[in-house]
């Protein structure tokens, strides 16, 4: 039997979702053997492969972020959201509680430091949406993986149990918010 | 007319990025831009909250980092309450970012660069990562794994978690550390020197065997900056701030961190969410600098510590005492910093201060700014707020490691596009060069991507009309 594929994408995180993963150590060695662990934290985003588990990290927050997880979620049978950015929005949305230009305006004109500032415009750059969004706002997500980041064990269990078919439910020690 | 190349995408973290290439009418290089696609607002949204939470919020920027910012955040924070902090907690914190230069660095050493020395540049793609290293030298990528595991565990032991911990305080720290935990990693800490050392060995003999590569890939002559120690000593925690010049000449030296903003301003360009500092007195581009490993070794006279130090003169001599201005040095750089952090961090474990339990101080002031500098793995660090009288934060800035070396990247991208394009084709070995160009100043755009698999690159040369004329990518 083929081994089951893994994609993972990075939307708007700060990759230590991704670190957590690596911090499962001498178990990522058990991991590749079991799974084959197509080009990630991202692979293509115009020819995602088809996958059977798909993984993202962070929040929805521009258009590119939009893009990216409407690609994935089409390429991938189950979709899993590991941490708080992706599970809930998490840090990335405390934008929302301001407008998108004083953010852009206070971050590329108003800083003390920015000498004759400008918000950048250029059509080579995605827009930011009106609100950062969790990914389950935007795409159906299938199972979810709390905390910031979950723990490296959260994160190896709830792998372990897709590869045995089942959809993960974290037991109550590994459940948590931060 | 021109034709436009784009390079998407390249790797994600707090800068999502592409490379867009333009070319002229005979199909030679005209431009190159390294666009950074992502935008976070940090700056704005900590406008009302509290500054005992940025060690919290800002370490969220980077997973990759974050004790650095956490330890930024808290010492901006010390500034703000006015106060010196106990011997124990500055060297817990110093202890803490130690840890993570070794995880850090070696994350990005063993997980990162290593297969492209050890399998290949031109290996099978598939095979270029860390997984296939596994596979193919298990006793080395084994010691990197354990490498990392070493610092995260010491992060773990000491804020409570290997990724965002919670540790540091404005004021100092929140745990002491007991002699049982510290016994634990004293004990392991020859053996993480050794390892450092078996790193170092497979980085100097693959310049040894391509020297000439290293001598001419993305090489540009550019300022450097970073903090230094009394003595002119490298220095990653606490210093004052140096600036020399391409040849090596001084312009700056022991400027107080809060004083930042007399040396460095920041422009913006319209096709990047990552803004681009200067040396203030320079203007933009002509005072583009390196900061991070290459940009530290550069500025700074001498190591304080023997084994690191030993490492950092034989380094010297291939600038001839001078500048080292290949790109590709900063991962010989970053393994000299590796061995240093585990000298030093082994030094602290030692220092029967560090288990003293006089870990943090009072203050009823607040100062209505402070500024936390500290050197992250990637480069120098900058927070700096503003409160008002109850300690809520009105305005924020941040200058992080990757917005120093943003003129350098895309200088380092437009130097090996210019070589490896001509006309509408892309030349074999394009896509790798200019991902090891990146990967050469910061990891958080690719490293975690290699760890677990190929960059994912595509480049398409279209013509005018929008027709691809040339087409060249990465296989998943
Ligand atoms: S959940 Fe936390 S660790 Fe994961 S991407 Fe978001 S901020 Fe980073």
């Amino acid at each position: 039997m083929a081994k089951p594929k893994i994609a993972t994408a990075w939307l708007a995180g700060c990759a230590g979702c991704h670190m957590s993963f690596l911090d499962i150590d001498e178990a990522i060695i058990e991991v590749a053997k079991l799974v084959e662990i197509t080009a990630s934290p991202i692979t293509d985003f115009k020819e995602f492969p088809a996958v059977d588990v798909g993984i993202v990290e962070g929040a929805v927050n521009t258009t590119d972020n939009v893009e990216v997880v409407h690609k994935l979620r089409h390429a991938c049978k189950i979709l899993m959201a590991w941490g708080d950015c992706a599970c809930f929005g998490g840090i990335p949305t405390m934008r929302n509680m301001f407008d998108k230009n004083e953010l852009l305006r206070r971050a590329f004109v108003e800083t003390e430091s920015t000498a004759k500032g400008r918000i950048p415009s250029s059509d080579e750059l995605p827009r930011l949406l009106d609100q950062c969004k969790p990914v389950h706002n935007v795409v159906k997500v299938d199972c979810f993986v709390p905390g910031c980041p979950p723990s490296a064990k959260a994160i190896h269990y709830a792998l372990v149990e897709l590869l045995n078919g089942r959809i993960p439910v974290l037991p109550a020690e590994m459940m948590k918010f931060d | 007319m021109t034709k436009k190349i784009v390079i998407e995408p390249i790797t994600r973290i707090e800068g999502h990025g592409k490379v867009t290439i333009e070319l002229d009418n005979d199909g030679n290089v005209a431009d190159t831009r390294f666009n950074v696609v992502e935008f976070r607002g940090v700056e704005k949204f900590c406008e009302g909250r509290l500054f005992w939470e940025m060690p919290l919020i800002t370490a969220r920027v980077c997973g990759i980092c974050p004790v650095s910012h956490h330890l930024a955040a808290a010492k901006a924070g010390d500034a703000i309450l006015g106060v010196e902090l106990p011997p124990a907690a500055k060297r817990l914190r110093e202890l803490l970012h130690m840890a993570q230069y070794v995880q850090s660095h070696s994350l990005h050493f063993f997980h990162l660069a290593s297969p492209d020395l050890l399998l290949g540049m031109d290996a099978d793609p598939a095979k270029r990562n860390v997984i296939g290293l596994i596979a193919e030298k298990p006793e080395i990528a084994v010691k990197g794994v354990m490498l990392r595991k070493f610092g995260q565990e010491l992060i773990e032991a000491l804020g409570g978690k290997k990724v965002h911990p919670n540790a540091a305080i404005p004021g100092g720290m929140n745990k002491a550390l007991s002699h049982a935990e510290r016994d634990r990693f004293l004990g392991q800490a020859d053996r993480v020197i050794a390892d450092i050392g078996v790193a170092l060995d497979i980085a100097k003999d693959y310049f040894a065997h391509h020297g000439r590569e290293a001598a001419t890939f993305a090489v540009f002559p550019s300022c450097y900056m970073g903090l230094v120690g009394q003595s002119g000593n490298l220095e990653l925690y606490d210093g004052t701030l140096r600036v020399r010049d391409s040849k090596g000449f001084i312009l700056e030296d022991n400027v107080d961190p809060s004083d930042y903003l007399s040396i460095i301003e920041e422009t913006v360009e319209d096709w990047s969410y990552l803004k681009f500092p200067y040396y203030k007195k320079w203007g933009y581009p002509a005072g583009t600098y390196r900061v991070g490993p290459l940009g530290r070794l550069n500025v700074a006279d001498r190591i304080a510590t023997p084994l690191a130090d030993k490492e950092f003169r034989a380094f010297k001599k291939l600038g001839n005492d001078g500048i080292v201005e290949g790109s590709l040095y900063y991962h010989y750089a970053r393994l000299i910093e590796a061995l240093y952090a585990a000298e030093r961090l082994k030094a602290l474990l030692e220092d029967e201060l560090t288990c003293s339990t006089e870990i943090n101080v009072n203050s009823s002031t607040f100062n209505e700014e402070g500024i936390g500098v500290i050197e992250a793995p990637r480069g120098t660090l900058i927070h700096h707020y503003w409160v008002d009288r109850n300690g809520t934060v009105r305005k924020a800035n941040l200058i992080v490691a990757t917005g120093h070396n943003n003129g350098a990247i895309n200088r380092a991208v437009h130097e090996v596009a210019k070589e490896y394009i001509k006309g509408t084709k892309i030349a074999e070995g394009m896509l790798n060069r200019v991902e090891a160009a990146i990967r050469c100043y910061d990891p958080c755009l690719s490293c975690s991507t290699h760890a677990l698999g190929q960059m994912p690159l595509r480049i398409e040369v279209v013509s005018p009309s929008g027709e691809v004329l040339d087409c060249s990518q990465t296989r998943p």
